[in-house]
């Protein structure tokens, strides 16, 4: 019986050998499908892993989602911000408030007459008609303006300096003030400025927070990664036993480093998404209440993308240098 | 096939574990490679793995030397050598038929050729039936035979053992050796470290002794 099936066996076996010795010519294209095969199983097989360890996965996903999504919600803050005061005109401009005794024929000569100062570059006059007209319109609080029996607002001519330099247009606008028609000169782009430079200011900061919580969430990666390595200790000497290549034992932990990536970006999405919505109901009942209408507005398709880009790319970058940490250090002995 | 010349080693420590070693293997030849421990069988089959590198002399495979491959040339290397190990250096996260399928994931090869080789390998040890199992649940003689059918299953051009009968009874060391002398009969080099006289006088073939690191004596085993 033993001896039988040795014999079958050795038959099968130099069989066997011809046919390897055959298929050892192994074509381009059956390694790149080979290849291919590899990264699809490879890739499934290291998800497959996150989703065995729920929790442990659902943590590095929970810091990695929201340190993406602090300075991912600070941007959103910022560019809401921005779209608010961008009907602002940030230019320095000087408005000369006359008095109502003043006619609309004197107020047009006055705007007339200024043009020929050096310091002026341009003049607009603004009847106290159009001046309503623009405040209704660009405030969007009609129905209160409505309401009132008079129009309360005074004609106004805008004046834009020459000059762009804070001390000029200062002295500019105190020269102003003594033309007699002047009730009021005001330079009344100072808090706009103001407020663009705080946003600029926010900017930065926010650009500041993304860089730093960037590196943290590739230093949990790394971290994460490096303590996977060390999980698989025996496997990765086992592969490299039998010749396994750099490549190969890299694989498994750079598409974990993808997945902890991606997966951590679309947490950030559902999270920043969910502020919003929870936050749009009572911004939308505040703009209301000043007849206004304002919407925040999320990522956008192109931005969101971008996120999960780039947080793919930091996953894999992660992983990266975890193998690279690790991979020679692990030989056999 | 193997050519060591004037080969030595001495590791970090200061051991000299190999004193300028020099012996022949040829294609088909199958070898038994014995000493005390510490004699430096096992550092013999860890240049052959390329698991350590020679300090003196040279060590070719084919005419190539293994003294100067790079990282990458080490791991195509070593898909040629089929390797027995004595604690068997299985995976136990995964089943038996996907630790012998092992090698042959690393050399990319497609899923249809995969199976056929693995089961052909598994039937070669008498393991068919066990391929979904678990190899922890394998007792220790069948998984010295999940080892081998790993070594084989991509076909090496050198099997090495390193004591692969030592926790085995008479009977189930013979079923392997067996198998060991197939594989021989095939062209294939086979290298056998161990220490168990008793089955190497069973047969003739060719046995290396070393002692202190020395290469002794060299022949066939009636003969030594």
């Amino acid at each position: 019986m033993t001896a039988n099936r040795n014999n079958t066996d050795a038959s099968s076996s130099s069989a066997v050998a011809r046919r390897g010795a055959s298929s050892q010519v192994v074509t381009f294209r059956e390694k790149t499908a080979s290849y291919l095969q590899n990264h699809r199983y490879v890739a499934k097989d290291s998800l497959l892993r996150l989703w065995l360890h729920p929790i442990a996965s659902l943590m590095t996903l929970a810091v990695i989602g929201i340190a993406l999504a602090l300075p991912s919600g600070f941007y959103l803050l910022l560019k809401n911000a921005q779209s608010l005061t961008k009907n602002w005109d940030g230019n320095a401009q000087i408005s000369l408030f006359l008095s109502d005794a003043t006619k609309e024929k004197q107020g047009i000569e006055l705007s007339k007459t200024l043009l020929e100062m050096p310091e002026i570059e341009k003049t607009e006059f603004i009847s106290r008609q159009q001046a309503l007209k623009e405040f209704e319109a660009v405030s969007g609080l009609s129905d209160i303006m409505s309401g009132l029996s008079d129009n309360p607002l005074p004609a106004v001519i805008t004046v834009y300096p020459t000059s762009s330099a804070p001390e000029s247009i200062e002295a500019l606008r105190k020269q102003l003030t003594e033309i007699p028609e002047v009730e009021l000169a005001q330079l009344d782009s100072q808090w706009v400025r103001r407020l663009h430079s705080i946003l600029k200011l926010g900017q930065r900061i926010v650009w500041a927070l993304g860089v730093g919580l960037v590196l943290a969430v590739m230093l949990v990666v790394v971290n994460t990664i490096g303590l996977a390595i060390e999980n698989r200790k025996e496997e990765i000497i086992v592969t490299k036993l039998v010749g396994a290549t750099d490549g190969f034992v890299r694989r498994p932990f750079l598409y974990t480093g993808l997945w902890y990536g991606l997966a951590g970006g679309l947490l950030a999405l559902m999270m920043l998404e969910s502020v919003l919505i929870w936050l749009n109901n009572p911004v939308s009942d505040l703009a209301q209440l000043y007849n206004a209408h304002f919407i925040l507005s999320g990522l956008g398709f192109i931005n969101a993308m971008g996120m999960l880009l780039l947080a793919a790319l930091i996953g894999v970058m992660g992983a990266w240098v975890a193998v690279g940490r690790h991979l020679r250090e692990i030989e056999p002995h | 096939m193997i050519r060591f010349e004037q080969v030595s080693k001495r590791y970090p420590n200061g051991h000299d574990a190999l004193k300028q070693v020099s012996f022949h293997l040829r294609s088909g030849e199958m070898s038994f490679l014995t000493g005390h421990s510490g004699a430096g069988k096992s550092t013999v089959l860890k240049l052959l793995m390329h698991i350590e590198k020679a300090s003196q002399g040279q060590v070719f495979f084919n005419q190539q030397n293994l003294n100067n491959l790079s990282r990458h040339s080490i791991a195509l290397y070593r898909r040629s050598i089929g390797m027995v190990y004595q604690n068997h250096q299985l995976l136990f996260d995964r089943s038996v038929f996907d630790n012998v399928a092992l090698p042959l994931i690393i050399a990319g090869y497609n899923q249809r050729d995969m199976g056929r080789r693995v089961r052909a390998a598994l039937d070669k040890v008498g393991l068919l039936s066990k391929e979904n199992l678990n190899p922890l649940t394998l007792s220790g003689g069948e998984q010295q035979r999940v080892g081998i059918a790993r070594a084989v299953v991509n076909k090496p051009a050198l099997l090495l053992a390193d004591e692969p009968t030592g926790n085995l009874d008479p009977t189930l060391s013979a079923e392997i050796m067996d198998i060991f002398q197939q594989f021989s009969q095939v062209g294939v080099a086979v290298m056998i470290a161990t220490h168990d006289l008793a089955l190497i006088s069973r047969y003739d073939h060719r046995l290396l002794v070393l002692e202190n690191g020395k290469l002794v004596k060299d022949g066939a085993v009636h003969e030594v």
